[in-house]
């Protein structure tokens, strides 16, 4: 029974147990809720525009429509057993002590109304079941503690029955946008994708100039002319990357790797501008409707610009759409080459050109870092990369380890499908959730604390655009430099020689790569 | 009239329990699930998924790898109860199935284990602060019905020495339409109620884990939405 005692852990220590349980606080995280979505935006997803007076009627007429049409809804919220497994396994639990953030009970802010109005025992002995009726007060709940889960499904890994928390967060975000609650940030953003084609609402014109700034800066730098082609009918590949790789830092060295590697593997290629996004906030929302919307704007560029394939740049919650949904929602895809994946992950692409040898390689050039990686939930565990369970892991360590030297794993718990969220996945990259954000942050940080002090990291990998962000703004809360955060491409780029590669000047080269070490020096401004 | 008393709930606590249980599978099964949502990694193939249910179900293998000690008590407890059910199939079953009665004496150690099992259940519900947070009285009664079974079946093995024999006429008798009397000692009334409570409660109540593990898509999907177009309507019963 020694170790019961040890599971009511009061606090945690030090750097050591990145996944230690918190003292358990109630009520701390309560005041945390993102800003409302404006009536119109709203409206543009096809939800009303604000509360209805019958807004109770809706919620649970939804929940009821929920529980019909969707399985994993209806079981999940049936079978629980509070057994207790997923209670510690939440990274927002970890970081906040706030017990509504304990996995089962997250769900169990849904499960008490889904048990009142729709099972014998709720409508007939609520106390005894826990049943309780839908009110204002828990309505702000569920809009609370539902923006502080990124449905990075870390819970789902542990929980006996494979219940995924993720799903209970997805289905109470549409109900609460049903009653016209939406959130302001992912809201906004999915109507920009359906006006300008990206999250960020960079029209064509911006993104032409923009990625012409970007060949010219390549050309400069090597001496190689790369192209990185915007609308380029007939080319045989469609790239759909996040539009944070078109100008957010790390994330644009990765696309300016991408846009090297296809160039040295002599591949025809082009970026849309109608679909510019890789982004789905329809998945964060819920909405299959929203996200279909988005998916159905791919399969249209693909279509009108002949092209034979599709690849995906660096992204967590993104390949989950793609590889999981887009087949179901945007296809079929009988038109394209049906020799490759479809769609296939950029670093799918890469590792095999790596494979085949067409890339010239030299890993000192990357010999200035020490190097770790974190595994992006989505990818971890609601994808695949090549044929073998398990190559989402394999493949971006397998292409790290061929173009860096210094390679070091994180604590095991904390890697691969056990995998700690950055803490701003699920539609909380916003800066009205900064609070949680850093709490959810808490337990990757302490993995990397543990690394840096056990085997001299410096920098951590990424291939999701949400982390690199995420993680940018987190670095220097705790006490590392914000640009400690790499893209996995902006390695390849740094290691890769290009044909006819001229390193435009040693020296500016050094001062580019001579990134200060993580800790100690005094954290840089600068905003994403 | 306490047998024709028993001999009516049996009935009706068949009834709930076959219909109620079937209800629930069948509405499981025509619920549609939207979109792939398999937790990866997970395997490429239907064969995989059976293999991995399998390992899930006989080993529990991932209560392991989140928590020993609800992996130990909850094996215990399951494992414990299964060998028990089996092992009265000796009063439903004349003449005995022969491996039913090679059953007997490790029934007998599995009802401790069973009881053990649960003991340690309720005890970290109650001791570890973060499940008795997500605890509803619900849950307590759940451990406390089951240990109630177990607490007077044990009673009769090693205290009360009922009369088995008429035990089994009963039964059979009620397998076949035709009433026994049943025995009246205390133990045997609380046991065979307690019985009829569970068998009643279990298709509304979180018993339903059993079945439903088999219908949680995260688990039950196969990882091939590259491979084969993933069509909603078309997945039913996947
Ligand atoms: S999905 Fe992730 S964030 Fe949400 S409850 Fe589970 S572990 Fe926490
Ligand atoms: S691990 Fe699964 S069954 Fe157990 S309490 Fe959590 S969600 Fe419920």
């Amino acid at each position: 029974m020694v170790e019961l005692a040890i599971d009511n852990k009061i606090s945690r220590t030090s750097v050591e147990d990145p996944l230690a349980p918190p003292c358990m606080t109630p009520g701390a995280m309560a005041g945390s809720k993102p800003y409302m979505a404006a009536p119109e935006h709203n409206i543009k997803l096809g939800f009303p525009g604000e509360l209805p007076d019958d807004w109770k009627e809706k919620a649970i007429a939804r929940m009821g429509y929920l529980a019909e049409t969707n399985r994993a809804f209806k079981v999940y919220l049936d079978t629980c057993m509070k057994c207790g497994a997923c209670t510690d396994k939440c990274h927002y639990y970890m970081g906040s002590g706030d017990p509504k953030n304990m996995p089962v009970a997250r769900q169990d802010l849904l499960r008490g109304v889904y048990r009142r109005y729709f099972t014998f025992a709720g409508k007939y002995f609520p106390k005894l079941v826990g049943a309780v009726d839908l009110t204002k007060e828990v309505l702000d709940d569920w809009y609370s503690y539902y923006h502080q889960c990124s449905e990075c499904r870390r819970c789902a890994v542990f929980c006996p029955i494979g219940i995924d928390t993720a799903e209970i967060t997805m289905a109470a975000r549409d109900i609460l946008d049903h009653v016209g609650i939406g959130q302001k940030y992912s809201n906004e953003i999915i109507g920009k994708v359906m006006d300008v084609g990206n999250n960020l609402g960079l029209n064509p014109k911006a993104l032409k100039a923009t990625m012409a700034d970007l060949e010219e800066d390549i050309e400069d730098e090597t001496g190689v002319a790369v192209r990185i082609p915007v609308d380029e009918k007939g080319a045989d590949i469609l790239l759909i990357t996040p539009s944070a790789d078109f100008f957010a830092e790390p994330h644009i060295d990765g696309l300016i790797g991408y846009a090297k590697v296809f160039h040295e593997a002599g591949v025809s290629w082009t970026v849309s501008s109608y679909a510019s996004e890789a982004a789905n906030f329809g998945m964060f929302i819920g909405s299959e409707e929203n996200m279909a919307v988005l998916c159905k704007r791919i399969q249209k560029a693909a279509i009108e610009l002949g092209v034979k394939r599709i690849i995906f740049g660096e992204c967590g919650h993104a390949w989950r759409v793609a590889y999981n949904f887009l087949n179901t929602l945007g296809g079929p895809f009988d038109f394209l080459d049906q020799d490759y994946p479809i769609p296939q992950h950029i670093l799918e692409f890469t590792w095999g050109e790596l494979q085949k040898g067409t890339l010239n390689i030299d890993k000192s050039r990357n010999d200035e870092y020490r190097l770790t990686y974190h595994d992006s939930c989505n990818v971890a565990r609601a994808s695949r990369m090549g044929d073998e369970p398990g190559g989402q892991f394999e493949i971006p360590r397998n292409v790290l380890k061929a173009v860096t030297n210094n390679y070091f794993e994180m604590p095991e718990g904390t890697t691969k499908e056990q995998t700690l969220c950055c803490g701003g996945g699920g539609g909380l990259l916003t800066d009205d959730l900064m609070d949680i954000r850093k709490k959810g942050a808490s337990p990757r940080m302490h993995a990397l604390k543990q690394v840096e002090e056990d085997h001299g990291v410096t920098h951590m990998v990424a291939i999701c655009a949400i982390c690199k962000t995420q993680f940018a703004k987190m670095m220097p809360e705790f006490g590392f430099e914000r640009d400690s955060i790499l893209s996995v491409h902006q390695l390849v780029s740094n290691a890769l020689i290009m044909e006819g590669q001229v390193d435009e000047d040693d020296d500016e080269d050094d001062d580019m790569d001579d990134v200060p070490a993580m800790s100690g020096a005094p954290a840089t401004g600068g905003s994403l | 009239m306490i047998t024709m008393l028993y001999a009516v709930l049996f009935y009706i606590a068949t009834i709930l329990l076959v219909v109620g249980v079937a209800r629930r599978i069948w509405t499981y099964w025509n619920t549609p699930q939207p979109l792939k949502i398999v937790l990866t990694p997970a395997p490429t193939t239907r064969r995989g998924v059976v293999l991995r249910m399998v390992r899930e179900v006989v080993l529990f293998e991932t209560l392991f790898k989140s928590n020993k000690w609800i992996w130990l008590f909850g094996w215990m407890f399951h494992f414990g109860l299964l060998l028990v059910l089996l092992r009265h199939l000796r009063y439903f079953t004349q003449p005995i199935w022969w491996w039913v009665s090679l059953l007997q004496p490790i029934g007998i150690y599995a009802g401790f284990v069973m009881f053990a099992g649960l003991v340690g259940l309720l005890i970290r519900r109650i001791v570890v602060n973060r499940v008795r947070y997500i605890s509803a009285p619900s849950d307590y009664l759940m451990l406390l019905l089951l240990l109630g079974i177990g607490f007077s079946g044990l009673m009769m093995k090693f205290v009360a020495h009922p009369d088995v024999v008429a035990i089994k006429a009963f039964f059979i008798g009620l397998m076949r339409f035709d009433i026994h009397p049943l025995p009246t000692d205390l133990p045997v009334l609380v046991h065979l109620g307690l019985v009829v409570t569970l068998m009643i409660i279990f298709p509304i109540s979180k018993l339903m884990h059993a079945p439903g593990i088999f219908f949680a898509p995260s688990r039950t999907m196969v990882d091939n939405p590259r491979e084969k177009r993933y069509v909603p309507a078309s997945a039913k019963g996947q």
